[in-house]
């Protein structure tokens, strides 16, 4: 069978469990095709062959034994921010260059116990701080669609890699949006869950109140058969909620007449793509006639606050998050001197990168004595309004529509230089995890070539129902099957 | 908000950072320039309101005190810079 790199995690299933393909036999494929074009994309820190045919082998020794699960012997990929006990797991940074961790992520535990089957590490921003993967220490991921264009995001080449067909799957981490621009970007299905859905156990910390693990994914479809395994909850992880994970294929239901859907006008802004805003109105209208009620003139008030918030409190954390690579326990040390705090400070001068440097400033200047109040106690004032502007909009409507980011894919080395710039490409997916509801992107056109995300915004815990909404959407449209030509 | 130089560098020092006077310089203008786009913060009528730290109204969260496995002590010194028998080396604290 050819081109079995192509597949979805479904299509996968459907051939494994009939045992008309192999675990063995995908896994190869998925290599073959990973290995020949990954000099282009770039999306892989590192490609695991060795572990990932020795899991594919396992996984079919499970498949003989009857125990094939959805995600069972398919390839995925893994943003190099979770930990894989024994390979080596970078985050993107010289700081963690040659950092093996001696213990696996949940979600890693979660995938094993499975039977998953992991090819490679993607390649990501470094600490996943930026828009672009223009931040990873090592090189910039090329998106598919367009090689001399960025992916998108911290998890850029996860999307990159998903969206190439260089693996079944991903998995990325979305602290303000770095799961669903650069699915917007690449043109691929890309879901960050409810705060507290998914354990962050193993994920190497930003922020903390604001991370979150989620899917990327060809279709709707592979996002709900991945959610089911990897949500949860998980005592190593005190933010995660005990409540019930449903089948959340349930949800795929061709059905959304009478969903109230609501359109926030803020998040149609100034300075957007023509071409993306245009999508965007055909999309919705498009959810219009599948029987959805859109309102077309919702307000959110506060969303004008998100970019300031979001780059208070995010640094704020990761300030404190980041203190902890002082040279000592593991990572990069400097070690040239005698002094222990010469060591720690050139230890994080020489091994972290520009933007993480900015980053750290930044939250420790709104964390210092003095500015505390001004900044980050007013930021998290403002987090408050923020919430409440979902909490009232969701009191009314099943579903918010709005594009994933108000371009398409910018030129690689753009943007590289304005840091500013670089933050309103996220403008509007960082509301939503400052209001830690969940939402998805996926593709709803094309603008020059390269895709336009559409963001569905769902309220707290309510994945099913975003689910539901991109579901309808995407088996009425084209676009989820359109491949990019890699030149 | 216009920063110092003087300014930059007791924020670097703070955060334990190293800095080259080159990236004083640097993060002087970035930082200055993202900070007073952040002015729009003041704007926001926040008269009354409560911080919100995480959005998710979940708090105090215990477990029982008991033993459980830890990592085997080799497995958890495998990353260190430096060890001397159980213990991560570092440079003299107190002179």
């Amino acid at each position: 069978m050819n081109d079995l790199h192509r597949l979805t995690i479904h299509e996968s299933h459907t051939l494994l469990k009939e045992k008309k393909i192999s675990s063995v036999e995908l896994t190869r494929a998925v290599l073959k095709y990973l290995e020949s074009i990954d000099g282009k994309i770039r999306a892989c820190m590192r490609i695991t062959a060795e572990q990932a045919m020795a899991s594919a082998a396992a996984a079919d020794k499970a498949i003989a034994e009857g125990r094939c699960s959805p995600l069972t012997g398919v390839p995925a990929i893994i943003k190099d921010n979770m930990c894989t006990r024994g390979i080596t797991t970078t985050c993107g940074s010289k700081m963690l260059e040659n950092f093996v961790p001696p213990y696996n992520a949940h979600v890693i535990e979660k995938l094993n116990s499975v039977n998953a089957v992991m090819v490679g590490k993607a390649n990501m921003d470094e600490f996943a701080m930026g828009s672009s993967t223009e931040n990873s220490a090592f090189f910039t991921t090329h998106n598919p669609w367009k090689l001399d264009c960025v992916p998108g995001g911290s998890s850029g080449g996860s999307a990159a890699a998903v969206a190439a067909d260089a693996c079944i799957y991903a998995l990325g981490s979305d602290t303000g949006g770095s799961i669903r621009q650069p699915a917007g970007f690449c043109g691929v299905a890309g879901l960050k869950p409810t705060y507290g859905r998914v354990s962050r156990y193993g994920l190497v910390a930003f922020a903390s109140s604001l991370d979150q693990i989620g899917p990327l994914a060809k279709d709707v479809t592979d996002a709900a058969l991945i959610m089911n395994v990897i949500s949860g909850h998980d005592k190593r992880d005190s933010t995660t909620v005990p409540l019930e994970v449903p089948d959340y294929t349930r949800a795929l239901k061709i059905d959304i007449k009478g969903l109230k859907v609501g359109v926030p006008r803020e998040y149609l802004v100034e300075g957007m793509q023509p071409a993306v805003r245009k999508a965007i109105e055909t999309a919705a209208k498009k959810l219009a006639e599948l029987g959805a009620l859109v309102e077309w003139n919702v307000s959110l008030p506060n969303t004008r606050y998100g970019l300031a918030a979001y780059y208070i409190l995010a640094p704020s954390e990761a300030s404190a998050n980041l203190a902890r690579y002082d040279g000592v326990k593991y990572g990069y040390s400097y070690r040239e001197t005698t002094s222990m705090w010469e060591s720690m400070e050139k230890t994080k001068q020489f091994g972290f990168g520009a933007e993480v440097k900015r980053r750290i400033m930044l939250g420790t200047y709104a964390l210092s004595a003095g500015y505390y109040d001004a900044y980050y106690l007013k930021a998290q004032k403002v987090r408050t309004l923020i919430k409440r502007d979902f909490d009232r909009a969701f009191e009314k409507y099943d579903v918010l529509v709005t594009p994933t980011s108000p371009t398409v894919a910018f030129q690689i080395g753009e943007k590289s230089d304005d840091p500013l710039q670089m933050y309103l490409s996220d403008i509007c997916t960082l509301p939503i995890n400052i209001a830690g509801v969940p939402a998805i992107s996926i593709p709803a056109g094309f603008a020059d070539g390269l895709p336009v995300g559409m963001q569905f915004i769902g309220k707290h815990f309510g994945e099913e129902t975003l689910l539901r909404a991109a579901f309808a959407y995407e088996q009425a449209t084209p676009w989820h099957k359109q491949k990019p030509v890699i030149a | 908000m216009k920063l110092t130089d003087e300014e930059v560098r007791h924020i670097a020092l703070l955060a334990r950072l190293g800095i080259s006077d080159a990236e004083v310089e640097k993060f002087r203008n970035q930082l200055s320039n993202i900070l007073e786009n952040f002015d729009i913060l003041s704007q926001a009528d926040t008269e009354g309101l409560p911080p919100t730290a995480q959005s998710i109204a979940l708090e105090n969260i215990f477990r029982p005190d008991e033993a459980g496995p830890s990592l085997p002590v080799d497995d958890v010194l495998a990353n260190a810079p430096d060890r001397e028998e159980n213990c991560f080396k570092v440079n003299a604290v107190l002179e």
